[in-house]
């Protein structure tokens, strides 16, 4: 326990009518035992935590970070703008200082969702912390924000989403790529040429326990965030690193999610994945919640739990701290790699293919950014889908430039829809959302 | 005919209601020393020269347990606690003689941990040594399965007067406020069975052998001896008296709001349908929040009698009563003083009001009529404030299915019932700010005892049916039953129903006014591993609703 007691505001939206499938791990009955442990603990009558009904997200709020695929309304259901708005309600809480922090504690969850939206990826159609923080910044005016992805899964589209951002710091802590969906995630991908540096990733080999993911926060993420000063701190809360969740193959535990939470100690949380949901969902989410309200939470164990048997080997330590010391290095040496990346170039242009696992879509993309020491760079997107869709899109950034804005409403200008279904403009600043 | 008896703070009324028309009425000033004494006499003087026999039942509300409550004058209470991870023991602890134990079940009532009998029964010595009488056994999911708060029971067994379980006082989960419960229905055992059996004692000494019935928070009742094994549901039953008898002498059908405009506070309760709402979890007492069913209501430190005063210049009423209204020869102006020179009522000395308000009105420099008009808009503007806080707050709680979010019932009361002292002079004022008509019902000042006389049984069950485990359970009977896999939602219903129909009627319900019905009703697919359907969890959850066995048939009010 490192603070003193603090209000907490809970927006807890358990979702008992929704699923993907009713068997799917993102099913009716994920936070029901979480509901009876957090109802159990009393945790809601405290003086400290108070309840709040999660908003509704509005259509404008999606658009304002998502091209959907053809629009909004067709790729998601009437639970992803509760979930959505469940986390705008958490910050609007924080924010308007009623509360001292504040977990969105809503299903379903979001990051796996990146800029375009075809359909449902990672079981998240729309990205709910990315649509809270925009809407922060449209409500609040400009924010530094800080988002740390505890989720054991590579946190792929809010990546995607802040990509060329400088203003957003992305940082994921995962288990490695190369051992867990989506297979990316990886200390090289460290942002685009406006932002390099503003994405970090920092993967982790299998079974590494609260010993590796403390020393990771203390040594890496800590520091780096000392540095950024962001004004909000994010936590992405997915709770799929724990030792006893049926679809990863890591060693966190709940005393290791509250510390962590304990020391980071973000402004808002919103959960994300986590499908131990009888075993380590009641145990880690109580953690996280006394961890927030500065309550002493070191009685909060699963039933299970025995640190010597999950303790992570020597080896993954070494492994570890070899990976802290090479990624330290990269964001030092940020701006040299960035003027190297950059040199004598106008545009940089990435090509990827995205697979929608959920939904069985797969899709083709083509990414341009103008290279900008203004802002973070007018983008340019062509996009087709296996559903037929074709589309482009024209993103103006937030506080984005005369020079990209100009640029951007040239080429929407200029594009007709011709071989396209849509052409999408999108200017954050100007709230701005246009398609022909 | 039906005795109906209020022992309120204040007043103890009775009434005697023959073929739902009042007969007579009684009123005396409450002794707080002798609660029983006060309840003798109004009881004495209705009943006269009645025949005893005729008399079908007798029902009860009593602030004895409230008092006791409240004034600290409590046994004391040993605790045991079987909490396993969680909160940390010192926030759970009520008093010094709280006892944290080895041993705990889990959210799905899974025993994770037994107890040690040796450890439970050192505890027991100890608590015989400082002579300790009555204890409480509380296990955090007590509810999902008794069995370790049972053992822990066996060791105890016979050793204390007498032993309070957490599992029975609630089917809700919330592990503080069951061991608030629970501690509350230990240090209350005794006083409460004293006046039980003086009671008793009592009609039988009047040679009445018909039902005797206590009101419980909640605004219904229980046979007397079934309440003995859970005497803290009889807490608070003066506010859900006021209820019930606005009730019985509206009996309207949809949401309205309901105000007892007493002396130094005014209570708010809230119906939906004509339904009295019920508190979330349970009502709050002398600071312990707990799972007793009981009315929603909301008190605030405005009444007829509540203290004006001048401060910084502006006018304040309340919280605090100095005495009666200046035109009784209070010490203080009033709201009722600010009503008499307004005219809207002649009762009292009004030249003994004008005097006290133009005190007021002199520090103001402004007339005593305009003074008179503030005071009265600032009572009613208070209570009408707190009732739109209160409706808010309701219509805001938190619900947990996307159903809920979109389609869920808003409270829009169309009417305003106002019973109390003040209740007809500030009617007008309080229809105008509200925008909606009041309605004063008549035998407003009886109204508490005609509530108790008609109050129908209530009482509620919890059901939790888990096929992969293949056991059902239902907390306040104590049930804990194997069931088979293929267990279904229907039978589910049937256990629930059938469980508190006999539970209702073993508590003195009657058969043609059991209005039974499903509160909370969800059924989970419990898939394991890579999608294998391992069972289903059904949480069904069935209430007798508050309500009347009849309403008056008196026409009256305003």
């Amino acid at each position: 326990m490192t603070g003193s007691r603090k209000k907490t505001g809970l927006v807890f939206f358990p979702a008992f009518d929704w699923a993907i499938s009713a068997t799917h791990p993102e099913r009716e009955e994920r936070l029901l035992y979480t509901q009876d442990q957090v109802f159990e603990e009393g945790l809601l009558d405290l003086d400290n935590i108070v309840e709040f009904k999660p908003g509704l997200a509005t259509i404008e709020d999606i658009n304002r970070i998502h091209i959907c695929v053809p629009d909004a309304n067709r790729v998601i259901t009437q639970s992803h703008l509760i979930s959505a708005g469940g986390a705008i309600t958490a910050a609007e809480k924080v924010m308007e200082k009623e509360v001292d922090n504040a977990f969105a504690l809503v299903r379903p969850p979001g990051h796996h969702a990146m800029r375009i939206v075809h359909g449902a990826r990672g079981f998240c159609n729309i990205n709910i912390e990315a649509i809270m923080i925009e809407y922060i910044r449209r409500r609040y005016g400009h924010r530094k924000i800080a988002i740390v992805d505890t989720d054991c899964h590579h946190g792929d589209g809010t990546q995607d989403i802040f990509w060329h951002d400088p203003d957003t710091l992305f940082i994921s802590v995962h288990q490695d790529g190369r051992t867990l969906y989506p297979g990316s995630g990886f200390s090289d991908e460290f942002g685009g040429p406006n932002a390099l540096g503003a994405t970090i990733n920092i993967p982790l080999p299998p079974h590494t326990s609260d010993e590796g993911f403390l020393f990771v926060l203390d040594n890496l993420i800590l520091p780096i965030l000392d540095e950024f000063k962001p004004d909000l701190v994010i936590n992405s809360a997915g709770q799929d690193n724990h030792y006893s969740d049926p679809i990863t193959n890591m060693s966190f535990s709940a005393q290791g999610y509250a510390t962590l939470n304990d020391r980071l100690s973000p402004d808002i949380a919103v959960l994300e994945g986590g499908y131990s949901i009888e075993s380590a969902l009641p145990y880690v989410n109580v953690g996280i919640i006394l961890a927030m309200a500065g309550i002493d939470y070191s009685h909060v164990t699963e039933p299970d739990y025995n640190p010597e048997a999950t303790r992570q080997t020597a080896q993954t330590s070494r492994y570890i701290e070899q990976q802290v010391a090479a990624i330290s290095d990269l964001w030092k040496t940020r701006a040299t790699r960035r003027d190297a990346l950059v040199k004598g170039k106008e545009y940089l242009r990435r090509s990827r293919s995205i697979f929608y696992d959920t939904d069985m879509i797969s899709e083709q993309q083509e990414e341009t950014v103008r290279i900008c020491n203004e802002c973070g760079g007018l983008i340019t997107i062509r996009s087709e889908a296996s559903t037929g869709n074709r589309i482009f899109a024209v993103i103006v950034p937030g506080r984005g430039c005369p020079v990209c804005r100009h640029k951007g409403e040239e080429i929407f200008e200029e594009t007709g829809t011709g071989s396209y279904h849509h052409v999408y403009f999108q200017d954050r600043d100007r709230d701005l959302f246009l398609v022909k | 005919m039906i005795v109906g008896i209020d022992v309120g703070g204040t007043h103890t009324d009775a009434v005697l209601l023959e073929s739902l028309h009042v007969k007579k009425t009684a009123k005396a000033v409450t002794n707080q020393e002798n609660l029983i004494e006060s309840l003798i006499a109004v009881t004495e003087e209705v009943i006269r020269g009645e025949n005893p026999g005729e008399i079908e039942r007798i029902a009860l509300s009593t602030t004895i347990s409230t008092n006791a409550i409240v004034q600290g004058k409590t046994d004391r209470v040993g605790l045991i606690l079987a909490g396993g991870p969680g909160l940390p023991p010192e926030m759970l602890a009520i008093g010094e003689d709280t006892h944290c134990i080895s041993g705990y079940v889990n959210h799905r009532g899974i025993r994770v941990a037994g107890t040690d009998p040796r450890e439970v029964a050192r505890i027991a010595e100890l608590f015989e040594g400082k002579k300790i009488g009555h204890v409480g056994i509380v296990g955090k999911f007590s509810t999902r399965n008794p069995a370790l708060e049972t053992e822990i029971g066996d060791v105890l067994d016979g050793r204390f007067r007498h032993l309070s379980f957490g599992h029975r006082m609630s089917g809700n989960l919330n592990f503080p406020r069951r061991i608030a419960t629970t501690y509350l229905n230990a240090a209350i055992w005794k006083t409460y069975k004293a006046f039980v059996a003086s009671v008793m004692d009592f009609v039988d000494h009047m040679g009445i052998g018909a039902p005797l019935h206590i009101l419980k928070a909640d605004g219904g009742t229980s046979s007397i001896s079934q309440s003995l094994e859970y005497p803290v549901g009889s807490i608070l039953s003066g506010p859900a008296a006021s209820v019930m008898g606005i009730l019985s002498l509206t009996d309207g059908t949809e949401d309205a709001v309901a105000l007892d405009i007493g002396g130094t506070t005014t209570d708010i309760a809230i119906f939906a349908d004509g339904v009295p709402l019920l508190e979330p979890l349970g009502v709050t007492i002398g600071g312990h929040k707990t799972l007793i069913r009981g009315l929603l209501t909301r008190s605030i430190g405005v009444g007829g009698d509540s203290s004006v005063r001048y401060k910084e210049g502006r006018i304040t009423i309340g919280p605090e009563r100095a005495g009666p209204a200046a035109a009784f020869g209070g010490p203080s102006p009033t709201p009722t003083d600010a009503l008499i020179l307004l005219g809207r009522t002649d009762i009292g000395d009004k030249g003994k009001a004008l005097k006290a308000i133009r005190e007021i009105a002199a520090q103001a420099h402004r007339s005593p009529e305009q003074v008179a008009q503030e005071i009265c808009d600032l009572a009613c503007r208070t209570i009408v404030s707190a009732v739109r806080e209160m409706l808010q707050e309701i219509n805001n709680k938190p619900v947990y299915t996307v159903h809920e979010i979109l389609e869920g019932k808003k409270i829009v009361p169309a009417v305003a019932y106002i019973v109390g002292g003040p209740a007809g002079p500030m009617a007008p004022y309080l229809e105008k700010m509200m925008n909606i008509p009041a309605s004063v019902p008549g035998y407003a000042e009886v109204a508490n005892a005609i509530g108790a006389a008609l109050a129908r049984t209530t009482t509620e069950v919890t059901l939790l049916a888990d096929t992969e485990k293949g056991e059902a359970t239902i907390p306040e009977e104590g049930i804990q039953t194997a069931i088979s896999r293929n267990f279904t939602h229907q039978e589910a219903i049937d256990l629930c129903m059938s469980t508190l129909r006999a539970r209702a009627l073993r508590m003195g319900a009657y058969e043609d006014t059991l209005d039974m019905e499903i509160v909370e009703d969800q059924v989970f697919n419990m898939v394991r591993g890579m999608g294998y359907t391992t069972g289903r969890n059904m949480r069904i959850k069935a209430q007798v609703k508050p309500g009347l066995v009849a309403a008056i048939k008196e026409e009256g009010g305003q």
